[in-house]
């Protein structure tokens, strides 16, 4: 123990490089055995092992350009960016980073000097650091991934569609939360400007639970509209959602409320003066065809 | 101080507001709205803020009076133009304008003024 630890730094650290050089096809192909099955079969060998080339020859540049590492950390980031992408664990992608400590192990062993082992305790706390870093990046790019996504979502879910001259529907899906409540009120209000909409139905069949934070979303919306100068219509209660409501005691006030879009769309046809009648005795053609 | 400009269409006083509103300019508003109803026997009042970006709870409280105010003269007022971005913040504010009727347009706004006195004629001569 003694002995490693008289031995100066530098030496240790040169013996890493020098066995990183000399034994670069063995650690390599070793490193790329263990980056590959800890991938599984989800990365083509070839792309994997000039990935791993190319922060191999990184690896020993900045080892040479006294320990200067942004070019590695650079790859590195590429790197975690799209496994996270492609869906891999934090864990998979770490190992790849990892793999080369064991890797270069058997080099080190093999070699047994006493350079050697102290430069690999200093050769780890290096890959380490970078093993973190890649752990890190992929942390962020992840979340960045489900921000997009967050953000698709809500763009995605809130279409305005025109039902008639006049009048417009919000048919709503999914849990509503105050940020997707206010990209739906801004959206309906927006389009009421657009459109000159004087009527607006607003559909929550898709919204499967009503709480009184949702129904005051609700309220509003309704209210907005109103200081606008057009009416909203709330269609699509569910019985148990009704039943939620009274329950919770929320009070609609003089707000319509009706229980299916078809009854809504009634409604506010008949408001904006659109008078509609079921033609009698509607027939079904019958024609026989006689040979 | 800047007055905002009362104009009159028919039986219609239409006051379009494009200014920042000053309480004092607010106050005169008021006082010239009512003189002009009694002097021109107007029914209906139309206010267009579509100009209008910013409002307070200031402003909401204007609205109301104004509305009060024509009321009490035989005058029905409607609020008309109102942005979406306005219209949310009041919201938020808590004002709904209640008694203030309101309109997408001008157009429509005086729409809504033939309707109502339709409605009113209809109900006198039953």
């Amino acid at each position: 123990m003694g002995v490693i630890l008289s031995i100066p730094a530098d030496a240790g650290r040169r013996r890493i490089e020098e066995l990183l050089q000399e034994n670069e096809d063995r650690v390599f192909k070793r490193w790329l055995e263990i980056a590959g099955s800890a991938s599984g079969g989800q990365v083509d060998r070839s792309s994997l092992a000039s990935q791993l080339r190319e922060l191999y020859q990184a690896l020993r540049q900045s080892f040479g350009d006294s320990g200067d590492l942004s070019d590695l950390r650079g790859l590195l980031a590429e790197l975690s960016r799209t496994r996270a992408r492609q869906g891999f664990t934090s864990t998979e992608t770490a190992i790849v980073v990892f793999g080369l400590k064991e890797a270069l192990y058997e080099s080190v062993e093999d070699d047994a000097s006493p350079e050697a082992l102290r430069g690999f305790i200093w050769f780890s706390r290096v890959i380490d650091d970078l093993g973190l870093f890649t752990v890190e990046s992929y942390a962020t790019a992840r979340e960045k991934v489900i921000l997009d996504q967050a953000e698709q979502l809500l763009e995605l879910s809130t279409p305005v569609v025109k039902l008639w001259d006049g009048i417009v529907a919000v048919p709503l899906v999914g849990t509503l939360d105050s940020a997707r409540t206010q990209v739906v009120m801004e959206k309906l209000l927006q389009i009421l400007v657009d459109t000159g909409s004087e009527h607006a139905v607003i559909d929550i069949t898709g919204v499967p639970a009503v709480d009184t934070q949702v129904a005051q979303h609700l309220l509003k919306t309704v209210v907005a509209a109103r200081l606008m100068g057009a009416e909203c219509v709330i269609s699509g209660i569910r019985p148990q959602i009704a039943h939620t409501i009274v329950t919770l005691g929320i009070e609609f006030g003089d707000i319509v409320t009706k229980a299916t879009l078809a009854d809504a769309l009634a409604h506010t046809l008949r408001a904006s003066g659109v008078e509609f009648t079921k033609s009698r005795g509607s027939r079904i053609a019958v024609r026989t065809v006689e040979d | 101080m800047d007055r905002v400009p009362i104009l009159k269409l028919g039986d219609i006083l239409i006051v379009s507001i494009q200014i920042d509103l000053q309480d004092q300019s607010v106050l005169a508003l008021q006082e010239d709205l009512s003189e002009q109803v009694v002097a021109t026997g107007a029914r209906g009042v139309i206010i267009d803020i579509s100009a209008v970006e910013i409002v307070d709870s200031f402003i909401g409280r204007m609205l109301a009076t104004i509305a009060g105010i024509s009321r009490m003269l035989d005058a029905e007022t409607v609020v008309v133009g109102m942005r979406p971005a306005v219209a949310i913040t009041l919201v938020e504010l808590g004002l709904s304008l209640g008694g203030v009727r309101t309109a997408l347009n001008l157009e429509k706004g005086v729409a809504l003024l033939n309707h109502i006195e339709s409605v009113q004629i209809a109900s006198a001569t039953r």
